[in-house]
């Protein structure tokens, strides 16, 4: 318990003080995480909303595939990016291994399946006379699919919040493809494991009590933005 | 299609966003071993370098065998490792330019203070041969680190084969450090370089469990070199950077400086390059 109270404290110092390698690690997690929840809304709402919305052949594998995809440990991205942008890997030439894209590249792959999945149940549930209603309305393709958007914007705002859970809080990939390198490529849970390993316990929960706080002003922030668009 | 090209720009614009060209200034990138990390010595190294040089020294710390593998992937441009027989192989192999010495400590065995298997002050040898008769719980470091190469060669010498799966014989899979701690909660023994374990007497800032039961024999030297990454097998490496950096570590100033880096008044490398 002693480690609990200690970390809680020695957070609260790190964060006063500005600790630069606290603050390090800090803006690390925040520009990587940011950059990869961006990535995977951009590359996932899209074919999330065409596997809702649509109905073809193989839709119900489509829809195992990517929920199989969900269990995708985070080692096995890292392996799989490690693998890819080694300068032995096919992407070798751009040189990003131990680098922040790096790192961005695997944590986009680990919330593109959340965005999906999630995005097609959003879309799944809406009202199912939703696009009768809208072409009655005389609405072209467009429009359709930006009000089917509009409609689903909680759902989204919850896919979003999921999977930005998962990237911020991931450990492997960071470390794998990362390197752990100090002032670079450190973040706050590569940074934990560090110190766990150092025997720098306090420090340890003092980072990711910080974590948890970041996690938490981002969920108020998005609460706020729910209550203001709620009609 | 224009929103198709509006999409690519968004995506494009984040990631110009979230990474801004590189860190002006030249950057150097090694692969080290968790010892020379763990002791805290780099952190006080890697600043000297950007001082005198202007370059940007980040490392990756991981055992000695997968930091010869990032060397061998080209995706490091200088290596800092101990385990001189698989170095040699590494250079011989074209992977490497050239091994240079720059520093030494010595393994220490160490183990709980009532020393169980009853190894204290014993030569490497008999010591090793003790803990596998007296059954003492041995802790490995299971990584292929450099550390483990010393270990798995130690139990050779002895003559006697650590079973592949056996109560005695734990294997971490992780750095130095920890192992020390699993040794320590474990109330077993295990091999650890000098440094790491003054480093680990420091962090616990009191007395510790485990004491050192067998050093100073000579088959317990600990010698660390540094590689270049041959650039004719790895274009993207330059080689320039990591002979400035063999050439710094490897001066007088340098060396000193290492030598003088202390814990807890305990001197934690012993610089010969040029030896």
């Amino acid at each position: 318990m002693d480690y609990i109270a200690e970390g809680l404290v020695q957070a609260l110092n790190l964060l006063l003080q500005g600790d630069p390698e606290t603050f390090s690690a800090i803006w690390v997690t925040l520009r990587v995480s940011t950059a990869s929840i961006l990535a995977s809304l951009i590359l996932g709402i899209p074919p999330g909303f065409l596997l809702g919305h649509y109905s073809f052949a193989g839709k119900r594998a489509v829809r195992v595939i990517v929920d199989t995809l969900l269990s995708l440990p985070t080692v096995v991205i890292g392996l799989l990016v490690y693998t890819l942008v080694s300068r032995q890997g096919p992407l070798g030439e751009f040189g990003l291994l131990f680098t922040l894209p790096a790192i961005c590249i695997g944590q986009t792959i680990l919330g593109l399946p959340i965005v999906i999945a999630l995005t097609a149940s959003a879309v799944e549930t809406l009202d199912q006379r939703l696009p009768a209603l809208l072409s009655t309305l005389g609405a072209d393709r467009k429009q359709m699919l930006l009000t089917t958007v509009w409609e689903s914007r909680f759902s989204l705002l919850a896919a979003a919040v999921t999977a930005y859970g998962r990237i911020v809080s991931e450990v492997g990939i960071s470390m794998m493809v990362g390197g752990n390198i100090k002032w670079y490529t450190r973040t706050i849970t590569t940074a934990i494991a560090l110190e766990t390993n150092k025997g720098r316990f306090a420090f340890g929960i003092a980072l990711g009590l910080v974590l948890l706080l970041i996690a938490f002003l981002i969920n108020l922030v998005l609460n706020v933005l729910k209550k203001r668009t709620q009609v | 299609m224009s929103s198709f090209r509006l999409y690519a720009a968004l995506f494009f614009l984040t990631f110009c966003l979230m990474f801004p060209a590189a860190a002006p200034g030249q950057s150097l990138m090694m692969a080290t071993t968790t010892s020379t990390d763990n002791t805290g010595l780099l952190d006080e190294l890697a600043p000297k370098f950007k001082q005198d040089t202007g370059i940007t020294l980040k490392w990756t710390a991981v055992g000695t065998g997968k930091a010869l593998e990032i060397g061998r992937n080209c995706d490091v441009e200088v290596l800092m490792v101990h385990a001189p027989a698989a170095e040699k192989q590494f250079v011989n192999n074209g992977y490497g330019v050239e091994r240079t010495q720059v520093m030494y400590n010595d393994f220490v065995i160490i183990g709980p203070d009532r020393d169980p298997a009853g190894i204290r002050g014993m030569d490497t040898k008999t010591a090793i041969k003790q803990m596998a008769d007296e059954k003492g719980l041995f802790v490995s470091r299971g990584d292929d680190s450099g550390t483990n190469k010393k270990e798995r060669a130690l139990w050779d010498e002895a003559g006697v084969n650590p079973p592949a799966r056996a109560k005695w014989y734990l294997e971490t899979g992780q750095g130095m450090i920890s192992t020390i701690r699993v040794a320590a909660e474990r109330d077993g023994y295990t091999l650890t370089d000098r440094g790491t374990y003054i480093k680990y007497e420091h962090s616990q800032g009191g007395p510790v469990p485990l004491k050192i039961l067998v050093q100073g024999d000579p088959a317990l030297f600990n010698q660390y070199s540094a590689i270049a990454v041959n650039p004719d097998r790895c274009e993207n490496v330059d080689y320039e950077l990591a002979q400035k950096f063999i050439n710094w570590i490897t001066s007088g100033q340098i060396q000193a400086f290492i030598g003088n880096y202390k814990l807890l008044g305990k001197q934690l490398f012993t610089p010969n390059a040029g030896n």
